[in-house]
């Protein structure tokens, strides 16, 4: 076996790997990215029911209800100028709060209404998902959220 | 004054690690001793100024000095004494102060362990090294400076994040930069060996331990952390492919890798350049792993720093020592000799099969964790779910492991591949036996698990075969097998316990994955749920008071067939500082399973919202990945890799050369 011989060998299963790993790759990648979207964007283009995305807003002061079973939760999330209704089961996360931001994972059922699988958690009080703040500034109401603390008058503003 | 202290030693430090990163490297290059020897004090030096730094900011954490601006931001005078030790480090400044620290630790231990490195080379590890701190040094003093004053003074402190508070999570961030800035060993002697453009037996030598003291401590460092998710954070899971974790878990996998091929420089001198490359790579990850959740470029619970200032300043380190090191290995790699020839079925081809499959598992997640960085640019925001991981990780993985189990049966140079399958013939049987009967018998696993356990148990196996073999465990006398064992070397050893561990530790990650159940449910006092033939009854919650939090605690009487297992009491705590809750999980380890129960809520009418997971093998899943890093510290024991003990013997490296 020649030095050229080998190397020969090496670059072949190397690039047979590197391809096959490559194909996996592009394949989950095009079926598991998960898109963000606003309350604004889904009211704008509502994606399809079904397909897996996230949204994220601030939570609806007033609009956290548990159902008679005591584990499912219905909010609205909010950027001030639209709301999506969301309704979740299980246990939300410690740091869930109506007035603050929340990110949700799940998907749009039929009826307009936000089936999330998982309410994602924040590890800190102060600490906002940037990609909802970006969402809030392009809404044009992140001094809104800034200035009231979240809170006044995020009700009357749904337009859901 | 004890903070001005700090603040003066830290400005000391830079300006000596600036003369020790151009003085020895002016001296190795023009041939001057006593230029080259100015790196040693110089290193010593710079770990006495970064210790007396850190050490003034620990002296403000615990007399809990509120003048100072980081400890105001981070402390209370009423936590105990151990979050305030650990809040120096909970906070992007002081966690920047250690990471620097831990830095000078590594140089000086060249400095002081390294007297059998030729001159040139040692003035050049300790230069490159000393760049490297020049670089964080400057961060930490002009971007994050942690011995900024407050004035007016508060009265008090506004509390370390209670999640942080945790005695897990008070060794974890050490650990873990132990490991991160361990692979910076590694780099140094990469470069240091691109620069005098020589790479042989006694560099691979030198370059194993000090990857090896890394890859252990960021293995501890990942468990750890793994384990804090499972039991702080109450969901009962304990990787979430998380950008956090996977930055964490990329060193380690292209550390592992260079680990691997370290061993085909030191024994047959070829693959030099691709380890140079590892090496280069693996300290690069580390640096993206430690900054990139830092700079807020991800979304990520650790991102501390969000300020534009130091995200650029971050940028541009990473793009200098990054695009630097690679600059410099393009332009001097070609310069290395090759080295002995080998038959892609041998030792070192296995190796090499290894190496490629590390590689490529650690770029899949490389890809996966940076595309919404690079999807954001052009306007997308996006994440990657974990189906994204199992889709692409996982099948890269599962070959790795089934080779693994063959890989040290094959002799160097050239192997007989038919002769070690019919060696291991009885082991694959036994696998796949046992897999077959798990599909049969454990209902709900599927094909998968099946699959993953047989792979487990193969691994297991022929590991154990392979060092039976070698002591001749029961073909000999057992004073015979006695001697043996003893006259193996201690890396064989350390790599039998470390393969052993990933089996363990790929159990444990297969039924939890497979065979978790849950059930989440409203309670009332006195209420019970079933699941998994156990019976949780709430008896009762009652409110419990911590040193600075306050908790309500379930009390959960936990019964199997009427004989009572364990009494468990989970917690939900607010921490009034930061008005934050936490989940405290009550956990029953037992050898096959953990019951897990958590206290959510109360609805308002007197009931309580409670889950409980079983969640079996868990456990093996933490004693597989100790066995992995007491598989590296034996090995670090070995006498060929005891720290500067190889002299560099020109004979055995022109011999490697040559074959």
């Amino acid at each position: 076996m020649t030095r050229k011989h080998r190397r020969l060998v090496i670059v072949l299963v190397g690039l047979l790997l590197v391809g096959g790993a490559a194909a996996l790759v592009l394949m989950a990648l095009r079926e598991n990215i998960i898109f963000f979207h606003a309350p604004s964007d889904i009211a704008a283009d509502p994606p399809a029911a079904g397909r897996a995305i996230r949204l994220g807003g601030i939570v609806e002061e007033g609009s956290l209800e548990r159902q008679a079973d005591g584990l499912t939760v219905r909010f609205r999330v909010s950027d001030f100028a639209h709301a999506i209704p969301v309704v979740y089961k299980g246990i939300l996360p410690d740091l869930f709060r109506e007035g603050q931001g929340v990110v949700a994972e799940g998907a749009m059922g039929e009826d307009g209404l936000f089936q999330a699988s998982e309410v994602l958690a924040k590890h800190d009080e102060n600490y906002m998902p940037p990609e909802v703040a970006d969402a809030l500034k392009k809404a044009g109401r992140w001094q809104h959220y800034k200035d009231g603390a979240g809170g006044d008058g995020a009700g009357e503003e749904s337009s859901y | 004054m004890i903070a001005e202290l700090g603040h003066f030693a830290l400005t000391l430090a830079l300006v000596v690690a600036v003369v020790q990163g151009i003085v020895p490297l002016l001296g190795a290059w023009r041939g001057r001793p006593n230029w080259m020897a100015v790196a040693e004090p110089a290193a010593l030096l710079q770990l006495a100024l970064v210790a007396g730094a850190f050490g003034a900011l620990t002296i403000a954490y615990v007399t809990s000095d509120f003048t100072v601006a980081n400890v105001v931001r981070n402390s209370h005078s009423a936590k105990p004494m151990l979050y305030k030790v650990a809040g120096v480090w909970g906070n992007h400044e002081g966690s920047m102060l250690l990471w620097v620290l831990i830095l000078a630790i590594y140089g000086s231990a060249v400095a002081l362990f390294g007297g059998n490195l030729p001159p040139t080379l040692k003035a050049r590890v300790l230069s490159v090294q000393a760049w490297i701190a020049v670089g964080f040094l400057s961060f930490s003093l002009f971007t994050s400076n942690p011995f900024e004053r407050v004035f007016p003074a508060p009265l008090d402190g506004r509390d370390l994040n209670p999640l942080l508070q945790d005695p897990g999570l008070a060794i974890h961030p050490p650990m873990l930069y132990l490991g991160y800035v361990g692979f910076s060993m590694a780099f140094s002697f990469a470069v240091a060996a691109l620069i005098e453009g020589r790479v042989d037996a006694a560099w691979a030598r030198w370059v194993r331990p000090w990857t090896l003291v890394a890859w252990c401590f960021l293995g501890a460092g990942i468990a750890l952390g793994s384990w804090w998710a499972y039991y702080e954070l109450g969901w009962g899971g304990w990787w979430f492919w998380d950008p956090v974790e996977n930055v964490s878990f990329m060193p380690w996998l292209s550390g592992t890798a260079l680990l691997h091929s370290a061993i085909v420089v030191e024994r047959r001198g070829a693959l030099k350049a691709w380890t140079i490359l590892l090496a280069i790579v693996t300290f690069s990850l580390s640096l993206i792993g430690t900054f990139i959740v830092r700079s807020g470029l991800l979304t990520s619970v650790h991102a501390f720093a969000t300020d534009p200032e130091r995200g650029l300043f971050i940028l541009a380190l990473l793009t200098i020592t990054i695009g630097g090191s690679l600059l410099l290995y393009a332009w001097r790699a070609p310069t290395l000799k090759g080295g002995g020839l080998f038959a892609p079925v041998s030792r070192e081809g296995g190796l090499m099969l290894n190496n490629l499959l590390l590689s490529v598992a650690c770029g899949t997640v490389f890809i996966g964790t940076m595309s919404p960085l690079f999807l954001e640019a052009f306007g997308h925001k996006i994440s990657v779910g974990v189906p994204y991981y199992n889709i692409t990780f996982v099948p890269i993985i599962g070959p790795l492991v089934a080779v693994m189990a063959v890989g040290p049966f094959l002799a160097w140079k050239r192997a007989d591949l038919a002769g070690v399958l019919s060696r291991l013939k009885f082991v694959g049987l036994v696998s796949f036996l046992a897999g077959l009967g798990v599909y049969l018998l454990a209902g709900g696993g599927g094909v998968l698990a099946a699959v993953a356990l047989t792979l487990a148990l193969w691994l297991f196996l022929g590991t154990l075969l392979e060092w039976s073999d070698r002591v001749k465990l029961l073909r000999a006398r057992p004073a015979e097998s006695w001697r043996r064992i003893k006259g193996l070397p201690r890396a064989a050893h350390g790599m039998t316990l470390a393969h052993l561990g990933l089996a363990v530790a790929i159990a444990g990650m297969v039924g939890a994955a497979f065979w978790k159940q849950e059930s989440i449910a409203l309670l009332r006092p006195g209420e019970s749920l079933t699941l998994g033939g156990y019976e949780f009854l709430l008896e009762g919650v009652s409110e419990a008071r911590g040193p600075n939090y306050m908790a309500q605690r379930g009390r959960f009487r936990v019964t199997r067939d009427g004989e009572l297992v364990a009494l468990l009491s989970p917690e939900k705590r607010v921490y009034p500082v930061q008005n934050m809750p936490t989940t405290e999980a009550a956990i029953l380890s037992t050898p096959l399973r953990d019951l897990y129960t958590v206290i959510g809520d109360p609805d308002g009418t007197g009931a309580y919202t409670v889950r409980i997971y079983i969640e079996p093998l868990v456990p093996w899943l933490w004693f597989g990945a100790g066995l992995m890093v007491l598989g590296g510290l034996v090995s670090l024991s070995d006498r060929r890799l005891r720290v500067g003990a190889p002299a560099r013997r020109p004979v055995a490296s022109r011999k490697v050369a040559r074959a």
